[in-house]
Protein backbone atom coordinates (compact mmCIF):
# COMPACT_ATOMS: atom_id res chain seq x y z
CA UNK A 1 0.00 0.00 0.00
CA UNK A 2 1.34 3.50 -1.00
CA UNK A 3 1.29 5.46 1.87
CA UNK A 4 1.67 9.36 2.17
CA UNK A 5 2.47 11.26 5.62
CA UNK A 6 1.75 15.04 5.62
CA UNK A 7 3.78 17.27 6.94
CA UNK A 8 3.10 20.57 8.01
CA UNK A 9 5.25 23.27 9.38
CA UNK A 10 5.32 22.19 13.29
CA UNK A 11 4.63 18.44 12.20
CA UNK A 12 6.65 16.01 14.88
CA UNK A 13 5.49 13.05 14.84
CA UNK A 14 5.43 12.59 11.32
CA UNK A 15 8.72 10.68 11.12
CA UNK A 16 7.04 7.84 13.62
CA UNK A 17 4.27 7.41 11.52
CA UNK A 18 6.84 6.97 8.85
CA UNK A 19 8.38 4.27 10.78
CA UNK A 20 6.09 2.35 11.50
CA UNK A 21 4.46 2.07 7.96
CA UNK A 22 7.78 1.51 5.94
CA UNK A 23 9.48 -0.08 8.50
CA UNK A 24 7.53 -2.08 10.96
CA UNK A 25 5.17 -2.92 8.06
CA UNK A 26 7.35 -2.48 5.19
CA UNK A 27 4.81 -0.06 3.35
CA UNK A 28 6.11 1.75 0.00
CA UNK A 29 5.90 5.14 2.14
CA UNK A 30 6.71 8.87 1.13
CA UNK A 31 6.18 12.34 2.66
CA UNK A 32 3.60 14.70 1.27
CA UNK A 33 4.79 18.58 2.24
CA UNK A 34 1.95 21.10 2.77
CA UNK A 35 2.25 22.90 -0.08
CA UNK A 36 1.79 20.16 -2.30
CA UNK A 37 -1.49 19.90 -4.74
CA UNK A 38 -1.31 16.01 -5.13
CA UNK A 39 -0.59 12.86 -2.92
CA UNK A 40 1.83 11.81 -5.10
CA UNK A 41 -0.43 8.62 -5.83
CA UNK A 42 -0.51 7.44 -2.13
CA UNK A 43 -4.00 5.29 -0.94
CA UNK A 44 -3.40 5.83 2.68
CA UNK A 45 -3.22 9.52 3.80
CA UNK A 46 -1.58 10.01 7.37
CA UNK A 47 -1.94 13.75 8.95
CA UNK A 48 0.77 13.55 12.03
CA UNK A 49 1.06 15.14 14.83
CA UNK A 50 2.58 17.65 16.72
CA UNK A 51 1.85 21.84 16.23
CA UNK A 52 1.43 22.87 12.75
CA UNK A 53 1.67 26.30 11.70
CA UNK A 54 2.38 26.74 16.08
CA UNK A 55 -1.23 26.00 16.43
CA UNK A 56 -1.58 29.69 15.61
CA UNK A 57 -5.67 30.42 16.15
CA UNK A 58 -6.21 27.01 17.03
CA UNK A 59 -5.29 23.33 16.68
CA UNK A 60 -5.25 22.78 12.99
CA UNK A 61 -7.06 25.96 12.13
CA UNK A 62 -4.55 27.04 9.58
CA UNK A 63 -3.23 23.41 8.54
CA UNK A 64 -6.73 22.94 7.74
CA UNK A 65 -6.38 25.72 4.74
CA UNK A 66 -3.11 24.47 3.49
CA UNK A 67 -2.70 23.30 -0.29
CA UNK A 68 -2.43 19.90 0.30
CA UNK A 69 -5.49 19.53 2.44
CA UNK A 70 -7.88 20.15 -0.64
CA UNK A 71 -6.67 17.33 -2.60
CA UNK A 72 -6.81 15.27 0.98
CA UNK A 73 -10.23 15.99 0.85
CA UNK A 74 -10.51 15.25 -2.39
CA UNK A 75 -9.09 11.94 -1.34
CA UNK A 76 -11.45 11.38 1.52
CA UNK A 77 -14.77 12.41 -0.82
CA UNK A 78 -13.27 9.49 -3.23
CA UNK A 79 -13.35 7.28 -0.30
CA UNK A 80 -9.71 7.02 0.19
CA UNK A 81 -8.68 6.19 4.11
CA UNK A 82 -7.15 9.40 5.97
CA UNK A 83 -6.02 9.09 9.68
CA UNK A 84 -5.44 12.20 12.06
CA UNK A 85 -3.76 11.28 14.83
CA UNK A 86 -3.13 14.42 17.20
CA UNK A 87 -3.23 17.33 16.23
CA UNK A 88 -3.78 15.63 12.14
CA UNK A 89 -7.04 14.68 14.59
CA UNK A 90 -7.57 18.63 15.26
CA UNK A 91 -6.79 19.43 11.38
CA UNK A 92 -9.32 16.52 10.20
CA UNK A 93 -12.03 18.87 12.78
CA UNK A 94 -11.30 22.10 11.41
CA UNK A 95 -11.35 21.02 7.79
CA UNK A 96 -14.78 20.02 8.66
CA UNK A 97 -13.64 16.29 7.09
CA UNK A 98 -14.87 15.37 10.85
CA UNK A 99 -17.60 16.58 13.13
CA UNK A 100 -16.78 18.32 16.07
CA UNK A 101 -14.37 20.47 17.83
CA UNK A 102 -11.71 20.09 20.63
CA UNK A 103 -10.97 22.65 23.50
CA UNK A 104 -8.16 23.02 26.24
CA UNK A 105 -8.24 20.46 28.50
CA UNK A 106 -11.02 20.76 31.43
CA UNK A 107 -8.25 20.36 33.80
CA UNK A 108 -6.08 23.04 31.77
CA UNK A 109 -2.89 20.77 32.06
CA UNK A 110 -1.09 18.90 29.35
CA UNK A 111 -1.50 15.37 29.84
CA UNK A 112 1.13 13.33 29.05
CA UNK A 113 0.63 9.68 30.31
CA UNK A 114 -1.16 6.08 28.96
CA UNK A 115 -4.69 5.90 28.53
CA UNK A 116 -7.03 2.73 28.06
CA UNK A 117 -9.60 2.86 24.97
CA UNK A 118 -12.89 0.78 24.03
CA UNK A 119 -12.38 0.02 20.62
CA UNK A 120 -16.32 0.71 20.30
CA UNK A 121 -16.82 -1.28 16.67
CA UNK A 122 -14.07 -3.28 14.73
CA UNK A 123 -15.82 -3.33 11.15
CA UNK A 124 -13.30 -0.03 9.57
CA UNK A 125 -10.26 -0.92 8.25
CA UNK A 126 -9.21 0.97 10.83
CA UNK A 127 -10.09 -1.62 13.83
CA UNK A 128 -10.95 -4.93 12.11
CA UNK A 129 -7.43 -6.36 13.74
CA UNK A 130 -9.19 -5.79 17.43
CA UNK A 131 -12.00 -6.92 19.06
CA UNK A 132 -15.49 -5.19 19.23
CA UNK A 133 -15.09 -4.23 23.30
CA UNK A 134 -11.25 -4.68 23.57
CA UNK A 135 -9.50 -2.44 25.47
CA UNK A 136 -6.12 -1.25 24.81
CA UNK A 137 -3.51 0.51 25.94
CA UNK A 138 -1.57 4.13 24.38
CA UNK A 139 -0.30 7.16 25.05
CA UNK A 140 -1.70 10.55 24.88
CA UNK A 141 0.38 13.73 24.65
CA UNK A 142 -1.70 17.06 24.26
CA UNK A 143 -3.32 20.13 26.19
CA UNK A 144 -6.57 20.29 23.65
CA UNK A 145 -8.39 17.13 23.71
CA UNK A 146 -10.85 17.87 25.29
CA UNK A 147 -13.79 16.57 22.42
CA UNK A 148 -17.25 18.86 22.36
CA UNK A 149 -19.89 19.42 19.97
CA UNK A 150 -23.64 19.86 20.36
CA UNK A 151 -25.90 17.58 22.29
CA UNK A 152 -27.87 16.52 18.78
CA UNK A 153 -24.54 16.42 17.14
CA UNK A 154 -23.16 14.03 19.99
CA UNK A 155 -26.68 11.96 20.00
CA UNK A 156 -26.29 11.57 16.03
CA UNK A 157 -22.34 10.08 16.43
CA UNK A 158 -23.96 7.76 18.84
CA UNK A 159 -26.61 6.45 16.39
CA UNK A 160 -24.76 6.77 13.47
CA UNK A 161 -21.94 4.49 15.75
CA UNK A 162 -19.26 6.82 14.16
CA UNK A 163 -17.71 6.86 18.29
CA UNK A 164 -14.97 4.43 17.70
CA UNK A 165 -12.75 4.92 20.20
CA UNK A 166 -13.33 5.83 23.99
CA UNK A 167 -11.54 6.56 27.33
CA UNK A 168 -12.13 3.70 29.76
CA UNK A 169 -10.78 2.59 33.15
CA UNK A 170 -8.82 -0.02 32.44
CA UNK A 171 -11.60 -2.67 33.36
CA UNK A 172 -13.52 -0.87 30.57
CA UNK A 173 -15.85 0.95 32.36
CA UNK A 174 -16.94 4.23 31.62
CA UNK A 175 -15.30 6.45 34.62
CA UNK A 176 -14.58 10.31 34.66
CA UNK A 177 -11.69 9.70 36.55
CA UNK A 178 -9.89 8.17 32.95
CA UNK A 179 -11.20 10.87 31.18
CA UNK A 180 -8.16 12.97 31.43
CA UNK A 181 -9.27 15.68 29.19
CA UNK A 182 -12.53 16.32 29.54
CA UNK A 183 -14.07 15.03 26.88
CA UNK A 184 -17.46 14.54 25.81
CA UNK A 185 -19.05 11.08 26.07
CA UNK A 186 -15.47 9.92 26.52
CA UNK A 187 -15.06 10.54 23.27
CA UNK A 188 -10.97 9.82 22.00
CA UNK A 189 -11.66 8.69 18.37
CA UNK A 190 -14.33 9.33 15.82
CA UNK A 191 -14.73 8.59 11.98
CA UNK A 192 -16.85 9.77 9.16
CA UNK A 193 -20.43 8.64 8.58
CA UNK A 194 -18.75 6.78 5.45
CA UNK A 195 -16.05 4.94 7.85
CA UNK A 196 -13.10 6.29 5.45
CA UNK A 197 -11.95 9.11 7.57
CA UNK A 198 -10.83 8.37 11.26
CA UNK A 199 -9.30 10.78 13.95
CA UNK A 200 -8.11 9.93 17.34
CA UNK A 201 -6.05 12.05 20.23
CA UNK A 202 -3.88 9.34 21.42
CA UNK A 203 -0.46 8.10 19.15
CA UNK A 204 -0.91 4.67 17.97
CA UNK A 205 2.55 5.03 16.00
CA UNK A 206 3.76 5.30 20.17
CA UNK A 207 2.95 1.92 20.65
CA UNK A 208 3.72 0.03 17.97
CA UNK A 209 6.70 -1.90 18.30
CA UNK A 210 8.13 -4.55 20.74
CA UNK A 211 11.00 -1.99 21.63
CA UNK A 212 8.80 0.45 23.12
CA UNK A 213 6.93 -2.07 25.37
CA UNK A 214 3.52 -1.80 23.69
CA UNK A 215 2.41 -2.97 20.68
CA UNK A 216 -1.83 -2.03 20.67
CA UNK A 217 -0.94 0.96 18.40
CA UNK A 218 -0.01 -1.22 15.32
CA UNK A 219 -2.79 -3.58 14.62
CA UNK A 220 -4.39 0.26 13.45
CA UNK A 221 -1.93 0.69 10.62
CA UNK A 222 -1.72 -2.97 9.98
CA UNK A 223 -5.60 -3.47 9.83
CA UNK A 224 -5.34 -0.16 7.25
CA UNK A 225 -2.59 -1.93 5.36
CA UNK A 226 -4.53 -5.90 4.86
CA UNK A 227 -7.84 -3.75 4.16
CA UNK A 228 -5.73 -1.99 0.99
CA UNK A 229 -4.39 -5.08 -0.11
CA UNK A 230 -6.35 -7.86 0.57
CA UNK A 231 -9.35 -7.58 1.64
CA UNK A 232 -10.02 -10.62 3.96
CA UNK A 233 -6.78 -11.78 4.08
CA UNK A 234 -4.87 -11.51 7.28
CA UNK A 235 -0.61 -10.95 6.31
CA UNK A 236 1.88 -11.41 9.11
CA UNK A 237 2.44 -8.18 10.56
CA UNK A 238 6.12 -7.65 9.60
CA UNK A 239 7.18 -8.14 13.13
CA UNK A 240 10.36 -9.99 10.78
CA UNK A 241 10.71 -6.73 8.61
CA UNK A 242 11.60 -4.73 11.89
CA UNK A 243 15.45 -4.47 11.90
CA UNK A 244 15.70 -1.55 14.71
CA UNK A 245 18.70 0.34 13.28
CA UNK A 246 20.21 1.04 16.27
CA UNK A 247 20.65 -0.76 19.08
CA UNK A 248 18.09 -1.46 21.97
CA UNK A 249 18.02 0.91 24.93
CA UNK A 250 17.39 -0.37 28.22
CA UNK A 251 16.61 3.20 29.20
CA UNK A 252 13.11 2.99 27.01
CA UNK A 253 11.68 0.08 29.07
CA UNK A 254 12.16 1.63 32.29
CA UNK B 1 -11.85 50.62 7.01
CA UNK B 2 -10.64 48.91 10.19
CA UNK B 3 -12.84 46.39 12.27
CA UNK B 4 -12.30 44.03 15.67
CA UNK B 5 -13.99 41.06 15.75
CA UNK B 6 -13.96 39.22 18.94
CA UNK B 7 -14.18 35.36 19.43
CA UNK B 8 -15.40 33.63 22.69
CA UNK B 9 -16.53 30.45 23.70
CA UNK B 10 -20.23 29.66 23.54
CA UNK B 11 -22.11 30.68 26.53
CA UNK B 12 -23.73 27.53 26.79
CA UNK B 13 -20.05 25.44 26.59
CA UNK B 14 -18.51 25.06 30.29
CA UNK B 15 -15.28 27.27 29.26
CA UNK B 16 -12.55 26.21 31.30
CA UNK B 17 -10.01 29.13 31.11
CA UNK B 18 -12.32 31.55 32.31
CA UNK B 19 -13.39 29.53 35.22
CA UNK B 20 -9.68 29.43 35.59
CA UNK B 21 -9.30 32.89 35.50
CA UNK B 22 -12.62 33.72 37.58
CA UNK B 23 -11.41 31.25 40.65
CA UNK B 24 -8.09 33.23 40.62
CA UNK B 25 -9.86 36.66 40.38
CA UNK B 26 -11.78 35.09 43.59
CA UNK B 27 -8.33 34.13 45.29
CA UNK B 28 -6.94 37.51 44.51
CA UNK B 29 -10.03 39.64 46.50
CA UNK B 30 -12.27 39.98 43.59
CA UNK B 31 -14.93 38.01 45.22
CA UNK B 32 -18.18 39.13 43.53
CA UNK B 33 -16.98 38.71 40.39
CA UNK B 34 -19.63 35.92 39.15
CA UNK B 35 -18.13 34.69 35.88
CA UNK B 36 -15.30 35.28 33.27
CA UNK B 37 -15.52 33.93 29.65
CA UNK B 38 -11.83 34.19 27.89
CA UNK B 39 -11.63 35.40 24.12
CA UNK B 40 -10.12 36.47 21.39
CA UNK B 41 -9.78 39.81 20.16
CA UNK B 42 -8.55 40.72 15.97
CA UNK B 43 -8.00 44.22 14.62
CA UNK B 44 -8.48 43.78 10.99
CA UNK B 45 -7.76 46.86 8.32
CA UNK B 46 -9.86 46.66 4.98
CA UNK B 47 -9.44 48.31 1.73
CA UNK B 48 -12.35 49.10 1.32
CA UNK B 49 -15.46 52.19 2.22
CA UNK B 50 -18.19 49.88 1.71
CA UNK B 51 -19.51 49.13 5.10
CA UNK B 52 -21.85 46.16 4.01
CA UNK B 53 -19.27 44.84 1.80
CA UNK B 54 -17.05 44.84 4.56
CA UNK B 55 -19.17 43.16 7.15
CA UNK B 56 -19.89 40.39 4.69
CA UNK B 57 -16.16 39.85 4.46
CA UNK B 58 -16.03 39.52 8.28
CA UNK B 59 -18.98 37.09 8.42
CA UNK B 60 -17.47 35.16 5.73
CA UNK B 61 -13.76 35.53 7.73
CA UNK B 62 -15.49 34.56 10.78
CA UNK B 63 -17.24 31.47 9.68
CA UNK B 64 -13.94 30.19 7.58
CA UNK B 65 -11.18 30.81 9.81
CA UNK B 66 -11.27 33.19 12.80
CA UNK B 67 -13.83 31.23 14.68
CA UNK B 68 -14.55 27.47 15.11
CA UNK B 69 -18.62 27.56 15.18
CA UNK B 70 -18.88 24.51 16.71
CA UNK B 71 -17.98 26.34 20.20
CA UNK B 72 -17.56 29.14 19.57
CA UNK B 73 -19.20 32.78 18.66
CA UNK B 74 -17.94 35.85 17.35
CA UNK B 75 -19.19 39.40 16.99
CA UNK B 76 -18.32 42.30 14.59
CA UNK B 77 -17.52 46.28 15.43
CA UNK B 78 -16.50 48.51 12.66
CA UNK B 79 -14.40 50.81 14.33
CA UNK B 80 -13.32 53.27 11.67
CA UNK B 81 -14.86 54.35 8.04
CA UNK B 82 -12.51 55.64 6.74
CA UNK B 83 -9.17 53.89 4.86
CA UNK B 84 -6.84 53.92 7.85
Amino acid sequence: MRCGVVVFPGSNCDHDVYHVLKHVLGQETTFLWHEDTGLKGCELIVLPGGWSYGDYLRGGAMAALAPVMAAVKRHAEAGGPVLGICNGFQVLLEAKLLPGATRRNAALRFECRDVHLKVERNDLPFTRRYAAGQVIRMPIAHGEGNYEDSAEALDRLERNRQVVLRYVAPDGALDPAWNFNGSARAIAGVVNERGNVLGLMPHPERCAEEVLGNTDGLALFAGLVESAARPGARPAVAAKAAKPKAPRRAALRR
Amino acid sequence: MRARVEVYPRREILDPQGKAIRSALERSGFDRVQAVRAGKSFEIDLETDDRAAAEAALKRMCEQLLANTVVEEYEIEILEEARP
